[in-house]
C-alpha cells in the first residue's frame, strides 16, 4: 500500500494555494478601462515605432467579428476590442490548465482501457498507477465544464463567443449569420449537456473498471477481469465518439466559423501522449520512493516506446491538419493558421520542436528510453510542448495577440498541477499497488524486452 | 588444402539449446556458429555476440533519404521547372516546403528501409544464387545445430556436449 507522503501533499497545497493567489491576482488586474487601454495603445504604438501593428490587430479582429459594425470610431472600437482582450485572458488562462490536467486523465482511461479490451502482457504492473491517474477525470472534467458555464454565466461570455446571446440575435448589431446558423448545437444548455453526458460516460466506465479491478484482487475466479474486458470495449466505442465531440465543444468552437474534420483526432493524439507522459513520470517517481518494486526497466522502455510513438503520431496529425489548409488555401479555413503564424509564430513553431523533433532524438535509442533521467527530462519537454499546443488553441480566439505566459498562466498551471498531484495521490493510496488476482499479472511481472 | 575439424552438436529444443549454450561459455570454449529454424529469443546475449548495429547504419541511411529528399525536391520544383500550382508559385524553397514534407518523410522510410535490408543481407553474406552454408538441412526444421572448432580437445568437449544434452555429436572435417 500506497502511503501519501507529507511533504508532497504539503507540496500539492501550496501549489494549489500559490496557485489561487496567481489566479485571483490574473482576475483582479484584467478589468480596465476604456480610458486605461487607450492610454495602454498609445504607448505601445509610441514604443513599437507607428500604428503598423495596431492596424494589423485590427485586421483580425474585424476578421473575428466580421458582422460587427460600430458605430464608434475605429479607434474606440480597437480599444474595446483590446479592452476584451484583457478581460478574456484569464479565464482562458485558468480554461487552458484546467483542460490540460482534465486531457491527461482522459487520455490514460482511454489508455486503460485499451490494455484492458487488447489483454496487454505487458502493463498490468501499472494498470493501479492508471487506476490513480483516472481518479482526477470526474473533478478535473466537471471544472473544465464549470469554467466554460461560468464563463458566460459569470464573466462575459470570455471564452466562447457563440455563447453570446447577441451574435444569434437578428436585430442585434453583432449578429453573426453563420453562428446563428450554428446555434442549434452551439447554444448553451445543450453545450452544457452534452458535457454532462461525455462526463458521465467516462465516469461510469471509471467506476465500473475501478470497481472490477479491486473485486479481481480477491475473487476465486475470473468473472471480474471478463466483465472488464466487456466494458473496456464498449468504453472505447463511446470514448471516440464522445471525444471528438467534446473537443469540437471544448476546444474547436472558440473559433466557431472555423472546423477542420481532423480535430477529435488531434486532440485525441494530444492527450493521449500527455497521459502517457505523465503515467511514465509517476512511475518512475513512486519506483524512487521504494514502491513499485516489481516495475523494471522493461515496463519503462515499453512506456517511452508509447511517448516516442505518439509523439511522431501527434506531429503527423498537427502536419495532416496544417497542410491540407495551407495548400487549398480557402480564406475561411487559412484564417486560422494566419492567426497562428502572425501572432503566435514562437509557440506555434516551438512545440513542434519541443514535441516531435526533440522526443524523437532523445527516445530513439533503445537504451535511452530505460535510464529514468533521461525519460523524465524528455518527459517534462513533452508536457510543456503539449500545454502550449493546448495553449495555441484556445489563445488566439479569445486574447488574440495579446498574449503571453505570465502570472494568469503559470499560476493557473500550479492551481491544476497541485489538485491533480492530491487527487491521484490519494486515489493511489486507496488500494494495492499490484493487481495481485489480474490473469496477466505474472506474465506482466516476468515481462522481458 | 588447409582443414580444421569441428564438432557439430545437435538439439533438438531450444530450451536445452540455451542451457547448453551457457555451459558451453562457462567452460570458455568457443562457438563458431549456431543454426536454428527459427530465432530463438536471447540466443545473441548467451552467445556473448557483440550487438547489433544495425539501428545505427539505419539512422544513417534515414539522413541520406531526408538529404535526398530536400535536394531532390529543390532541382525538380525550385530550380529545374518552376511551376504554378494551385496558386503557390514554387519560387522559393522554404515557402513551398509544406507541400515538399510527404516526400521528405517517404524517401527517409524508403532508404532506412531498403538500405537496411541489403545491408543485413550483404553482413550476413548473402545473396541471390548463393549456395547454402547450412551444414544439415535438419536445422531448417526442427533442430538446432551447435558448431565448435576442435583442437585437440574433442574428448572433453564431446562428454560436455554430452551432458548438456546433444542429441547427436559429429566430428566434421571442414575444408576451407
Amino acid at each position: 500500500m500506497y502511503t501519501f507522503s507529507n511533504k508532497l501533499r504539503t507540496f500539492s497545497f501550496a501549489l494549489i494555494i500559490l496557485g489561487l493567489l496567481g489566479v485571483g491576482y490574473g482576475f483582479m488586474t484584467s478589468h480596465k478601462s476604456l480610458e486605461e487601454v487607450k492610454t495602454m495603445l498609445t504607448e505601445e504604438a509610441s514604443t513599437h515605432g507607428g500604428s503598423h501593428e495596431a492596424a494589423a490587430t485590427h485586421g483580425i479582429s474585424k476578421d473575428s467579428h466580421s458582422n460587427t459594425t460600430h458605430e464608434v470610431s475605429e479607434e474606440d472600437a480597437h480599444a474595446e476590442h483590446v479592452q476584451h482582450q484583457i478581460a478574456n485572458r484569464p479565464w482562458s488562462a485558468l480554461y487552458v490548465a484546467a483542460f490540460f490536467f482534465m486531457m491527461i486523465s482522459l487520455g490514460i482511461l482511454a489508455f486503460y482501457a485499451i490494455q484492458i479490451a487488447s489483454q496487454a502482457g505487458w502493463s498490468p504492473v501499472l494498470f493501479r498507477v492508471m487506476e490513480g491517474m483516472t481518479s482526477y477525470l470526474l473533478p478535473g472534467a466537471l471544472i473544465v465544464l464549470g469554467i466554460a458555464a461560468a464563463s458566460h454565466y459569470i464573466g462575459h461570455n470570455n471564452i466562447f463567443m457563440w455563447m453570446d446571446p447577441e451574435v444569434t440575435n437578428p436585430e442585434s448589431e453583432h449578429y453573426d449569420k453563420l453562428i446563428d446558423g450554428k446555434s442549434s448545437f452551439l447554444n448553451v444548455p445543450w453545450f452544457i449537456i452534452r458535457g454532462l453526458i461525455f462526463i458521465a460516460g467516462w465516469s461510469l466506465y471509471r467506476h465500473f473498471s475501478r470497481k472490477f479491478s479491486i473485486a479481481q484482487d480477491t475473487a476465486e475466479d475470473s468473472s471480474n477481469f471478463k466483465k472488464a474486458f466487456r466494458i473496456a470495449a464498449g468504453f472505447l466505442v463511446f470514448f471516440i465518439y464522445t471525444e471528438s465531440m467534446m473537443s469540437w465543444d471544448w476546444i474547436m468552437s472558440v473559433d466557431p466559423h472555423w472546423f477542420s474534420t481532423l480535430f477529435g483526432w488531434y486532440v485525441f493524439a494530444s492527450m493521449f501522449v500527455s497521459g502517457i507522459t505523465v503515467l511514465s513520470l509517476i512511475t518512475i517517481y513512486l519506483k524512487s520512493r521504494n514502491y513499485l518494486e516489481f516495475v523494471n526497466e522493461n515496463h519503462l522502455h515499453d512506456v517511452a516506446k508509447f511517448m516516442f510513438a505518439f509523439s511522431i503520431f501527434w506531429t503527423y496529425l498537427w502536419f495532416s491538419q496544417f497542410m491540407l489548409i495551407w495548400y487549398s488555401n480557402i480564406p475561411e479555413e487559412v484564417t486560422y493558421f494566419v492567426t497562428r503564424f502572425s501572432d503566435y509564430k514562437l509557440p506555434f513553431l516551438g512545440m513542434v520542436v519541443m514535441n516531435f523533433v526533440f522526443p524523437i532524438l532523445m527516445l530513439m535509442n533503445a537504451d535511452y528510453k530505460r535510464i529514468p533521467w533521461f525519460v523524465v527530462m524528455t518527459g517534462l519537454v513533452i508536457l510543456v510542448g503539449h500545454y502550449i499546443d493546448i495553449f495555441v488553441m484556445i489563445m488566439p480566439a479569445t486574447v488574440g495577440d495579446r498574449w503571453f505566459i505570465g502570472i494568469p498562466e503559470i499560476s493557473s498551471i500550479l492551481l491544476f498541477a497541485g489538485l491533480f498531484i492530491l487527487v491521484v495521490f490519494t486515489a493511489l493510496t486507496k488500494a494495492p499497488l499490484l493487481v495481485k488476482g489480474y490473469p496477466f499479472r505474472k506474465e506482466s511481472e516476468h515481462f522481458h524486452y | 588444402m588447409e582443414t580444421s575439424k569441428v564438432i557439430h552438436a545437435i538439439y533438438n529444443d531450444d530450451d536445452v539449446l540455451m542451457s547448453a549454450v551457457k555451459k558451453v561459455k562457462a567452460e570458455r570454449y568457443h562457438i563458431e556458429e549456431i543454426y536454428t529454424p527459427f530465432p530463438v529469443h536471447g540466443l545473441d546475449k548467451a552467445m556473448g555476440l557483440a550487438p547489433t548495429r544495425i539501428a545505427i547504419a539505419s539512422f544513417i541511411y534515414g539522413c541520406i533519404g531526408l538529404t535526398v529528399a530536400i535536394i531532390m525536391m529543390n532541382f525538380i520544383m525550385i530550380e529545374d521547372w518552376p511551376q504554378d500550382i494551385g496558386g503557390k508559385p514554387s519560387f522559393s524553397y522554404l515557402e513551398n516546403m509544406p507541400a515538399f514534407v510527404p516526400i521528405m518523410f517517404e524517401l527517409t522510410v524508403f532508404f532506412a528501409a531498403h538500405l537496411m535490408v541489403i545491408t543485413f543481407y550483404l553482413r550476413s553474406r548473402m545473396w541471390p544464387f548463393k549456395k547454402s552454408e547450412n551444414p544439415d538441412p535438419r536445422t531448417t526444421d526442427d533442430h538446432f545445430l551447435m558448431e565448435i572448432p576442435v583442437d585437440g580437445n574433442e574428448d572433453a568437449l564431446t562428454k560436455l556436449l554430452k551432458e548438456s544434452g546433444a542429441v547427436e555429436i559429429n566430428l566434421i572435417d571442414k575444408a576451407h
